[in-house]
């Protein structure tokens, strides 16, 4: 049978995506004993309080959030009935002081990360349990692999039924269905989102490998949370302007120069990849990133982007994003091979 | 079956930045039986646990566990080797059963016949009324005694204890000894014991290494291990008898090579240049005297125990 094609995403094959998810399964089960420890980590992970507490959290401002933007969008609806992908916009509008769903997601998704892994390793050491597990037949990247996938499960499940919740609701309150392409948009949405909280969850088990106690790996993961939501777009301000000095009188190269030196840097974040790729995905009518001359956008036909090429113009971020993650995995990986393992 | 060796180490050394935590070890284990690693805290027992589990890489030298080495092939060496840590951790949230269950699991171990298996090892290791209840709410003992369950879940071939009676009272103690000794003479298991007590070394074990800052001072059955650890040194005898010193003395000036006397409290001490205990009891039969004491000094493991491990942890 041939194989199907969507129309918005030209070339892609639903067979790429989905069979190296399954060879990846494949794999987890054959790997001796990583099956076990990834679901004795699902369990504990869903029954435990920190789970609940981070979904009540999240769940909560996502669903006052995507309320509040629903009343919004009815006003504007009423107002201009012409407007499409509305059903976009109840993710991204926001409304009466409240920040839209992705600020809030784009926010607390890795503080999901980080309380999923940052006691991985530490508490199961401190414990004993690590010496105890390592003794059976596996291998020792299994009890890593174990520990990083569970996670990773908790928070796609987690996510996915956030947007399930908050799409339905949003589809009582406006009452407009999305388009198939609107689907895919919030669907590609979800995976940046699950990348973007697997960078969190490894930075948050390396922080576990290298810290014995856990209040200090949770320390350090918060202060790297605050860094880059923070703290980094003011540093990186700072260091743009000592670089490239912007007079009262400067020619508009060099505004474009420190433009450039100012986006490029910013992007070395986590967090500006982030909410970048998402706004892209969640506006299709945005066409560009980064600084725009007007003479750019002269004469250009105002309308949305197909899917493909909004990916395309988010294809680095989602690189980016998830090489951090396996760079910070690698190092996991490396340390915890090395680690000795006496518990005293 | 008793000279099947399970475990042979070759010139086995494990070196940390700035010590030597286990320094050209030769050891030869037997099938079934209970080898005792006999050494004061930091003398290197646990690492060499560690190195014969493939859970740390020796600097040099190798090690055959089951025909098997560790560093390469780990998994079959631990699919066949239960090993209880010095301080076993549970996972505290979850009831024993739950928790032998996720042994299991890591061991790959049918899910229907891992139960009947729990039951009996909870029956076996006294924990029949408590392995449904959480693991936060065990004592020390019976954490132990979970360990204890948790080896013996893969049915292994050997299991190797690192310190298995620490803080477990007198009672505890004794029922673990008994359970381990049955273990290895009814199920044939061999046992590797590592322990700073002594006594209980002494009181379970089939042969023992003695641990002494990372090299092993002597190895063997209980009773050789003397001639081992003090060759060259004289033979000190002590003896004690109801007549009393002086008869005593008069009695056994016949016998030849006694180089010296001396008399400490109750009893005569002599320096000899061998064994003359036979000769003293035949002679004491003879004459009719009630020997009381008759020691040959420096020759039990408590003299040995005394020399090597008083002050004898690692600076």
């Amino acid at each position: 049978m041939r194989e199907r094609k969507f129309k918005i995403l030209e070339g892609w094959k639903v067979s790429r995506i989905i069979k190296p998810c399954f060879k990846l399964v494949a794999e987890l089960k054959s790997s001796p004993g990583m099956w076990a420890i990834t679901s004795k980590e699902l369990g504990d992970h869903f029954t435990s309080l920190r789970f609940f507490i981070m979904f009540l959290l999240i769940g909560l401002a996502s669903l006052s959030a995507v309320y509040v933007a629903a009343l919004t969008i009815r006003e504007a609806v009423a107002a201009a009935p012409e407007i499409d992908f509305v059903f976009l916009w109840l993710f991204n509008t926001s409304g009466k002081g409240l920040p839209p769903f992705t600020t809030f997601v784009g926010f607390l998704a890795p503080l999901m990360g980080i309380a999923l892994g940052f006691d991985a390793v530490n508490d199961e050491l401190n414990r004993g349990t690590m010496s105890s597990v390592l003794a059976q037949p596996v291998y020792r990247d299994a009890f890593i692999n174990g520990k990083f996938f569970a996670g990773l499960i908790t928070t796609s499940l987690m996510l996915m039924a956030l947007f399930a919740v908050v799409g339905g609701l949003g589809l009582i309150l406006i009452g407009v269905p999305p388009v198939t392409e609107e689907v895919l948009r919030i669907l590609f949405y979800l995976v940046l989102t699950v990348v973007y909280v697997a960078f969190w969850l490894s930075l948050a088990v390396l922080f576990s490998i290298f810290f014995r106690q856990t209040a200090t790996s949770a320390l350090g993961c918060i202060g790297s949370w605050l860094f880059f939501t923070i703290f980094f777009g003011l540093l990186v301000g700072l260091v743009s302007n000592a670089l490239l000095p912007l007079g009262s009188d400067a020619v508009p190269l060099e505004v474009l120069k420190h433009q450039k030196l100012q986006t490029g840097l910013l992007r070395l974040s986590p967090t500006t990849l982030y909410y970048e790729a998402a706004g892209m995905l969640l506006a299709p009518y945005q066409r560009l990133l980064g600084p725009v001359m007007l003479e750019q956008i002269e004469g250009a036909i105002p309308g949305p982007l197909p899917l493909g090429q909004s990916l395309a113009l988010i294809w680095p971020h989602f690189v980016g994003l998830f090489a951090a993650t396996l760079a910070i995995f690698a190092v996991c990986y490396i340390k915890f091979m090395k680690m000795e393992i006496k518990s005293s | 079956m008793r000279n099947e060796k399970v475990i042979v180490t070759d010139k086995l050394t494990k070196r940390y930045a700035n010590i030597t935590a286990v320094e050209n070890l030769d050891l030869e284990i037997f099938k079934g039986e209970i080898f005792g690693l006999l050494g004061p805290n930091g003398a290197g027992k646990t690492t060499t646990i560690l190195m014969l589990l493939g859970l740390t890489e020796p600097t040099s030298g190798s090690a055959e566990v089951l025909g098997f080495d560790p560093t390469r092939s780990p998994l079959e060496v631990k699919r066949s080797v239960g090993y209880l840590p010095e301080r076993v951790g549970f996972y505290d949230h979850m009831t024993g059963r739950e928790n032998l269950c996720y042994i299991a699991a890591l061991n790959n171990i049918n899910s229907k016949a891992v139960m009947k298996k729990i039951d009996e090892l909870a029956e076996q290791v006294g924990l029949k009324d408590a392995i449904n209840r959480k693991v936060g709410e065990y004592s020390h003992g019976m954490r132990q005694r979970l360990g204890l369950a948790s080896c013996l879940v893969k049915s292994p071939k050997i299991i190797i204890l690192d310190e298995p009676t620490v803080g477990i009272d007198p009672k505890g103690t004794r029922e673990v000894q008994d359970f381990i000794t049955r273990l290895s003479r009814e199920e044939g298991i061999t046992v590797i014991l590592s322990s700073h007590l002594l006594h209980q070394v002494q009181q379970i074990c089939d042969r023992v290494a003695i641990f002494v800052q990372g090299k092993v001072v002597a190895a063997g059955p209980i009773e050789s291990l003397g001639k081992q650890v003090m060759p060259g040194q004289p033979f000190i005898i002590e003896v004690q008898c109801a007549e009393g010193h002086d008869v005593l003395r008069d009695n056994l000036q016949q016998i030849q090579g006694i180089e010296q006397w001396s008399e400490v409290e109750e009893k005569l001490v002599l320096t000899c240049c061998s064994d003359k205990r036979l000769e003293i009891a035949s002679l004491a039969q003879k004459n009719n005297l009630s020997l009381l004491h008759l020691r040959l000094r420096g020759y039990d493991l408590d003299d040995i125990y005394q020399r090597y491990f008083q002050g004898g942890e690692r600076p």
